[in-house]
């Protein structure tokens, strides 16, 4: 039976369109809010109007009493539930007790103090409105600075200084550098709150089945078995009796990475009632209650020699965490300190964070998280150095980077880099612009009266998250392949991908590993009645460490496949390769994968030592982080009558390591990109001094539509990472770190005429315009 | 109550709703087409696009009785009956013009409206087009490439 085995093309590094895309493009995928079950409830939640304020009495008679109307509950009802959990810890931090519905007190607009549940959702919010509350509103503080002033009104009464924790971290001497100094810049820079705000809201559907005692919980979320033990264990349930579901889940940023009050509180109703129960969020409840990202005051000193030789980067870091811990909030800040580095080789860190508590939604996990503030901090600090001492921003990223010969890499702040050649990725991008080019144009425009800019971000951030010690809950990922008699491969993975691609990305890598067509793989998560216990997805990690786990278990596939492969062709395990489909002996004699899956099921030919079936699972911890890294470049014009900001070119190249599907990893990059741009121009999370959140509409708080977008050019330069089988690091948050200080760094650049040397996010065109009133003053003056 | 009579998607329908019930409840729960999405309520992200008497329409604005008589299309509708993608839908998937998914039905609907205003748009028209919906996930590149696809398939 010699054959011919056809070499099969690969697939890992194609422009492969999702397979995932068909449900979604004919309005048949299935969200939470899409889910429908007979008797379903729905309930609707009455929230704080007040920034803080105590509650003397509550009357829910006028509501429970409104036909259809089925049930109220209150903060009284529901002291049986667990408090909403936080992941992080640091030493000495403070956790207040943050029950799923207020006790006598609220802390922020939007605080959850009694849900309604009726017969539908209208009658529900009719419900809401019948709910008399006698509030006692008390002084607020929204401002993580004032709440660290004397004399502020403590958000909790039990800590007046409004300090959650302080955290220091120091690498090298930073005194000595300090002492070394020819020179020194200060700057106060902001990363104001951002709301991260995906298109779909959070919603939960809770259906209890009293003569199990099991519940099952569909829930818009980044991890699903994370959440199930959770809410397990807020509710009291055996962890193997929850079912928890994240069905098609429409974006998250990390503001799905979390375990909200409502999740819990949705259980506790239907357990109650017996019924199944749903609650969605509506837009102005994702607004107010969904974590928000960012919300740091960082104090940065960078200490340098007037050669551009950086010698260390001091930072205070003043962190808004709202009013309670969400999952991972303390442990975002930390995150910062451990980036302060950067790309370069400087020896010197020292950082101190005040986790501070405010009058507002927590703070958490938003892309990036704690690392586009880092990057910010010393990509804006090396561009205010290079202009200190009259060096070009190129030619001072060069000085200071780490070299190719360098790694693995051990930073200032105790990371390891994992691989990569920062020189190349930047002479790539100053090439693809045109650098000289534009320094001359510039030079020119300048002569002309035009405030034309030119920004460099060459960032670097750690991601694949991680290794266990380093990531609460655990770092590794797990991956099932269960190949079926047929030969059809079922992939189920453990993160939760909700966008990202890993239907297709997945599907590519096993089908090259196995040999199948792309069109036998299917790829399931997100339900943990089916897949094997998972982390999750956040901290761009689904390639670099989900990837890996698959690959893993796609190789045990593989030896499995041999043995009963050399089995089936007579000849001894060693003596068979498994290629293109095929496995092959010395002799050219062949039996295909599907025969072979075949025969694992039909259990009449087992090798020795071997059992029937095809499955192989495998969980898989990193030794380390990855690190992306990559050079932004963008060409500003300033309008000088209006303030506007025109972005005349975007130039994105990446270090990613290798690329399974090009086509997926742009749409990450100007996802990323759009939402660091979204934080450089226009979103602004505001409270007012009383704690009303006045950004919190589409009208108020500035998202980037179409129009307001650049065109992206991108590239890659490509050092595959040593840290996972795949030598993938990871896209996710990438654009979303290295794009606003590219976009600060060109304005002010353009701006730099006239003597502006910083300005802080977001740069509307009302803040540029006055800036640029400011500063014809001053340059009248000198 | 309201008696409405509406046809949607070439299917009949009459029902008696309450006159604050909006359309796009009408159709997600009432009729059980859930392809429509709700992202905001107040008409600012363009994720319950759908078309009624041939003009696009944010579902979440409007009430049901107020679409009686009406001929209603929505995303399940253009697909033809044996499951032949709209070219629309095929240059959204070709360019990758979604990831989340949640915005696509209303982004797919505009951009028939777009396209049927102006078949042959600039890129400039193609961002203008788009103004009404939001997308938090693709940074709208690929959307603006899936339309110009679409616009050369003559869509
Ligand atoms: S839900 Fe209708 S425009 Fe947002
Ligand atoms: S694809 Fe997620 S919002 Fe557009």
């Amino acid at each position: 039976m010699t054959t011919t085995v056809t070499k099969l093309e690969k697939l890992v590094g194609k422009r492969i369109k999702r397979k995932e895309d068909p449900r979604l493009i004919t309005g048949t995928a299935t969200y939470v809010e899409d889910v429908k079950l007979p008797e379903l409830l729905h309930a609707a939640i009455l929230r704080s109007p007040h920034g803080a304020a105590n509650i003397k009495s509550i009357d829910i008679s006028k509501a429970a009493a409104l036909p259809g109307v089925v049930a109220v509950y209150t903060g009284a009802d529901i002291l049986g539930v667990g408090s909403v959990v936080c992941a992080a810890d640091l030493p000495g931090l403070r956790k207040p007790v943050h029950h799923i519905l207020a006790q006598d007190r609220t802390y922020f607009v939007g605080h959850a103090v009694a849900v309604v549940v009726a017969k539908d959702r209208y009658v529900a919010a009719d419900g809401v409105d019948l709910i008399e509350v006698d509030w006692q509103p008390t002084q607020a503080v929204t401002d993580p600075e004032k709440a660290l002033a004397a004399g502020a009104p403590a958000v909790h009464p039990e800590w007046p200084d409004n300090t959650a924790f302080i955290h220091n971290q120091e690498g090298g001497d930073m005194a000595q550098a300090f002492a070394d100094a020819e020179v020194v810049v200060k700057q106060r820079i902001v990363s104001q709150r951002l709301i991260p705000n995906p298109m779909e809201t959070r919603g939960v559907v809770a259906d209890w089945k009293q003569a199990d005692k099991a519940m099952t919980i569909w829930t818009s979320t980044q991890i699903p078995h994370l959440a199930r033990s959770i809410l397990a264990g807020q509710l009291g349930l055996d962890e193997n009796r929850v079912r928890l579901i994240a069905p098609e889940v429409g974006g998250g940023f990390g503001s799905k990475l979390n375990v909200y009050p409502e999740e819990a509180l949705m259980g506790f109703v239907s357990m109650k009632l017996q019924k199944p129960v749903k609650w969605i969020e509506s837009r102005r409840e994702n607004f107010q209650t969904t974590i928000h990202g960012r919300g740091h005051v960082d104090y940065l000193e960078i200490a340098a020699k007037r050669d551009g030789t950086i010698l260390g980067l001091k930072l205070k870091l003043i962190q808004d965490l709202g009013a309670y811990h969400q999952l991972l909030t303390p442990a975002i800040p930390t995150l910062s300190v451990l980036m302060m580095p950067g790309l370069y080789k400087f020896r010197n860190i020292s950082a101190q964070v005040i986790g501070v508590f405010t009058n507002a939604v927590p703070t958490d996990a938003y892309r990036g998280a704690g690392r586009p503030e880092a990057t910010h901090g010393i990509e804006r600090m090396v561009d205010m150095l290079a202009a200190e001492i009259g060096m070009d921003p190129a030619e001072i990223r060069y000085k200071n980077f780490a070299g190719k010969d360098d790694f693995p890499f051990l930073t200032a702040a105790g990371l390891t880099y994992d691989s990569g050649d920062y020189a190349a990725t930047l002479d790539k991008a100053l090439e693809m612009i045109d650098y000289k080019g534009l320094r001359e144009q510039q030079v020119q425009a300048r002569a002309e009266g035009k405030l034309m800019g030119i920004g460099i971000s060459t960032y670097g951030e750690l991601c694949g998250f991680g290794p266990s010690p380093a990531t609460p809950a655990g770092g590794w990922e797990s991956a099932t392949v269960k190949v079926e008699p047929s030969g059809k491969v079922t992939v189920m993975t453990g993160c939760s991908p909700h966008g990202q691609g890993q239907e297709t990305s997945f599907a590519q890598i096993a089908a090259d590993e196995l040999g199948v067509p792309l069109d036998d793989v299917i790829v399931l998560h997100g339900d943990t009645s089916i897949v094997q216990y998972g982390i999750g997805t956040f901290g761009s990690r689904n390639t670099a460490v989900g990837g890996a786990a698959l690959f893993y278990a796609l190789q045990d596939i593989r030896e499995k496949a041999k043995r009963f492969g050399a089995k089936m062709l007579g000849v001894e395990d060693g003596e068979v390769v498994l290629a293109d489909g095929h496995c092959t002996d010395s002799n050219g004699n062949s039996v295909t994968f599907q025969q072979i899956a075949g025969a694992a099921y039909r259990g009449i030919v087992i090798p020795t030592g071997s059992e029937p079936g095809l499955v192989a699972t495998r969980f898989w911890e990193p030794s380390n982080f990855a690190y992306p890294y990559g050079a932004h470049i963008i060409v500003s014009e300033v309008d000088k009558e209006t303030g506007q900001i025109e972005i005349k070119r975007y130039l994105a190249v990446d270090d990613i390591g290798n690329i399974i599907n090009p086509l997926l990893v742009d749409g990450q990059l100007h996802g990323g990109v759009a939402q660091g741009l979204g934080q450089a121009l226009w979103e602004h999370g505001v409270y007012d001094d009383d704690g009303q959140l006045v950004s919190g509409t589409f009208m108020d708080y500035a998202m980037p539509r179409a129009r307001m977008m650049p065109w992206i050019e991108s590239a890659h330069t490509i050092t595959p990472s040593p840290v996972n089988p795949l030598g993938a690091k990871g896209v996710g948050e990438a654009g979303t770190i290295g794009s606003t200080p590219a976009m600060v760094n060109s304005v002010v650049d353009a701006l730099a005429p006239l003597g502006v040397r910083h300005i802080d996010m977001p740069m509307t065109a009302g803040k540029i315009w006055k800036l640029m009133q400011d500063s014809s003053i001053q340059e009248k003056k000198a | 109550m309201r008696t409405i009579n509406v046809s949607v998607n070439g299917k009949q329908y009459s029902h008696e709703v309450e006159p604050r019930m909006l359309l796009i409840h009408y159709l997600r729960e009432v009729i059980g087409l859930t392809g429509t999405h709700m992202g905001c309520e107040t008409s600012l992200c363009g994720a319950c696009t759908i078309e009624v008497d041939g003009k696009a329409v944010k579902s979440c604005t409007m009430f049901a009785v107020q679409a009686d008589g009406a001929k209603i299309l929505t995303v399940e509708g253009l697909a033809a009956p044996d499951g032949t993608l709209h070219p629309i839908q095929e240059a959204y998937w070709t360019e990758h013009a979604l990831q989340c998914g949640f915005c696509t039905p209303g982004m797919i609907m505009i951009t028939k409206q777009i396209l049927e205003r102006n078949p042959n748009p600039t890129e400039h028209e193609i961002r203008e087009g788009l103004d009404g919906n939001l997308c938090r996930c693709t940074g709208y590149q690929h959307i603006v490439n899936a339309v110009r696809t679409a616009a050369k398939a003559g869509a």
